[in-house]
């Protein structure tokens, strides 16, 4: 019961982790908390099912174009709403990615209706045995695509020319872009990059947990907490916070009860910057400079 | 030809102007220096030509063609590459990837490992710590990333902001030992702000002296060297 807990949390978790990612990375480039990043994925969910049920498209071809829908959501919203107001203060970032946020709840009501819709299953139902404990093969299933994904961005950013850089603006995007470094590209590509995770998300979650305009709003919340686990600023830092959310969520909900489990994730960020705030402030303050 | 011909540049932050009309000459692989108190507006020079200021009038001709609102990318990319005030280095990337910074512009990818060789090669201690993050190096070595980080955009000017600042006069020594190795092997030319008036007119041929904007004296520094009491009485000048 308990190993099964903790993976089944872990496989959640990982999922918070993809999120949270996104958030630290658009946060720490462009000083925007991007409430809207949950919503990407929402809108890949549904493109999912026009693809996989409409078209009836093949399953990997659905996560390709979904990626790139992802992708290309990203760019839009960088080019056509952020750019313009980049250099606001972050409550005006933070509010435009509000209105992004309603936006494209409505443009999902509008085009796909309010109600809940299934997502066709992607893999086999039955659950597995792991050294006794049992986990469904979805749980494993998004485990090993988080695991793959966040190779692919570790490679990214360490590897490739436009990670590294993308790691240099965070670090001083004046000498960055001093360097001839093309600092707005740069930024595209990390609202790209937001995209490019929340189109995973999105196809990964929905088989889960139903696929409506508002099947994110947790999931981002968990994922920004998780984030601030990191300071919105360390990746591992929220990647760790992601999966002791999931885990910790998983296990209240079996033995305290399911009423707390959404609880769970909220409690833990209050005992943090309860006892941890100097981190906090500390890259708050480095922001600043 | 001079390389770099800059003509009644101007520029202001918002209300404050910072450049009233100056006029500077760098000659091809010459070393000309750039001399004033703080406040002057050496830095503001710089940045101009590096892009990363818009001057508000005047013009900046790189080996003739106007440049003067070039982005920094396409500057770099025409040969000039700065080494910023302060050092500036990314702390939370590894040495080689600060380098790697530094050629982003580029993509001659085997031309760039060879040039990342040369740089260890001038500097051994970044090899030695190629794989430790900016930010752990001490002050001198810092510098010596800033430079190699210049040098990896395979620049012909090389424009560098008081590279001697903050260091113990040993390292002093050696930042102007390997500014004129720049210069005399790899052929660079070089314009530099300094505050060390004595070091500066040592190793370059020119020197302008700035005092709130504008150009007060120039001359080959040879000359300029016999007048340290006129050159002085600039450097005093706060503000
Ligand atoms: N980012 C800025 N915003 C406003 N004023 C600035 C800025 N940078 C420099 N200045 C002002 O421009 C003038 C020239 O500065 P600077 O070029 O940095 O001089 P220097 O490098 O010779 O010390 C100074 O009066 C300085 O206060
Ligand atoms: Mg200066």
């Amino acid at each position: 019961m308990l190993g099964q807990q903790i993976l089944s949390g872990l496989a959640t978790g990982s999922l918070y982790a993809l999120t949270a990612i996104a958030v630290v990375v658009v946060f720490r480039n462009t000083r925007t908390i991007n409430l809207a990043q949950g919503d990407f994925a929402m809108i890949g969910a549904f493109l999912g099912i026009v693809f996989l049920k409409d078209w009836g498209l093949n399953y990997y071809v659905t996560i390709l174009l979904v990626v790139a829908c992802c992708i290309v959501l990203g760019f839009g919203v960088e080019r056509i709403i952020m750019r313009p107001i980049a250099n606001s203060d972050w409550l005006t970032l933070f509010t435009t990615t509000i209105g992004i946020y309603y936006i494209l709840h409505g443009v999902a009501g509008l085009f796909w209706g309010r109600d809940t819709k299934a997502f066709p299953l992607t893999f086999d139902p039955t659950p597995v045995d792991i050294l006794g404990a049992v986990i469904s093969q979805g749980h494993l299933y998004n485990m090993g695509w988080a695991l793959a994904i966040g190779a692919v961005l570790y490679a990214f950013f360490n590897f490739t020319k436009q990670g590294v850089a993308m790691r240099a603006l965070t670090d001083d995007p004046e000498a960055a872009y001093m360097m001839g470094i093309p600092v707005r590209f740069i930024v595209l590509l990390t609202w790209g990059l937001a995209g490019f995770i929340a189109g995973f998300v999105g196809i990964l979650i929905a088989p889960i947990i139903y696929v409506s305009p508002e099947m994110m709003d947790e999931v981002l919340v968990k994922g920004y907490v998780a984030a601030v686990f990191g300071g919105l600023y360390s990746i591992q830092g929220a990647v760790i916070g992601a999966l002791l959310i999931g885990v910790a969520e998983n296990l209240a909900g079996g033995y305290i009860g399911s009423h707390v489990k959404t609880a769970t994730a909220f409690v833990m960020i209050v005992v943090l910057l309860a006892f941890r705030p100097q981190g906090l402030i500390g890259i708050q303050k480095r922001r600043e400079i | 030809m001079s390389l770099l011909k800059i003509d009644g540049l101007e520029a202001n932050y918002g209300p404050v102007t910072a450049l009233r009309g100056i006029s500077i000459e760098v000659p091809e692989g010459g070393i000309v220096t750039l001399l004033g108190a703080n406040g002057a507006g050496k830095s503001t020079t710089l940045k101009c030509i590096s892009g990363v200021v818009k001057p508000r009038g005047g013009t900046i001709e790189w080996k003739g063609d106007k440049i003067l609102n070039r982005s920094p990318n396409w500057i770099t990319r025409a040969g000039i590459a700065q080494v910023p005030e302060g050092r500036r280095i990314f702390k939370d990337l590894s040495v080689s990837e600060n380098l790697m910074m530094g050629a982003y512009t580029r993509s001659d990818r085997g031309q760039i490992r060879s040039d990342e060789e040369r740089v260890f090669e001038l500097f051994p201690r970044l090899k030695e710590r190629s794989k430790q993050l900016g930010g752990s190096l001490s002050g001198g070595e810092q510098q010596m990333l800033a430079i190699g980080r210049g040098l990896m955009a395979r620049p012909t000017l090389l424009l560098l902001d008081e590279p001697s600042l903050g260091l113990a006069p040993l390292l002093v020594k050696d930042i102007f030992e390997t500014l004129l190795k720049l210069n005399q092997e790899w052929g660079l030319a070089l314009l530099v702000v300094e505050q060390n008036v004595t070091m500066a007119l040592k190793v370059s041929q020119f020197g302008y002296v700035m005092q709130l904007g504008q150009v007060m004296v120039s001359g080959p520094s040879a000359e300029l060297r016999n007048d340290a009491k006129v050159l002085e009485s600039y450097m005093g000048v706060a503000q």
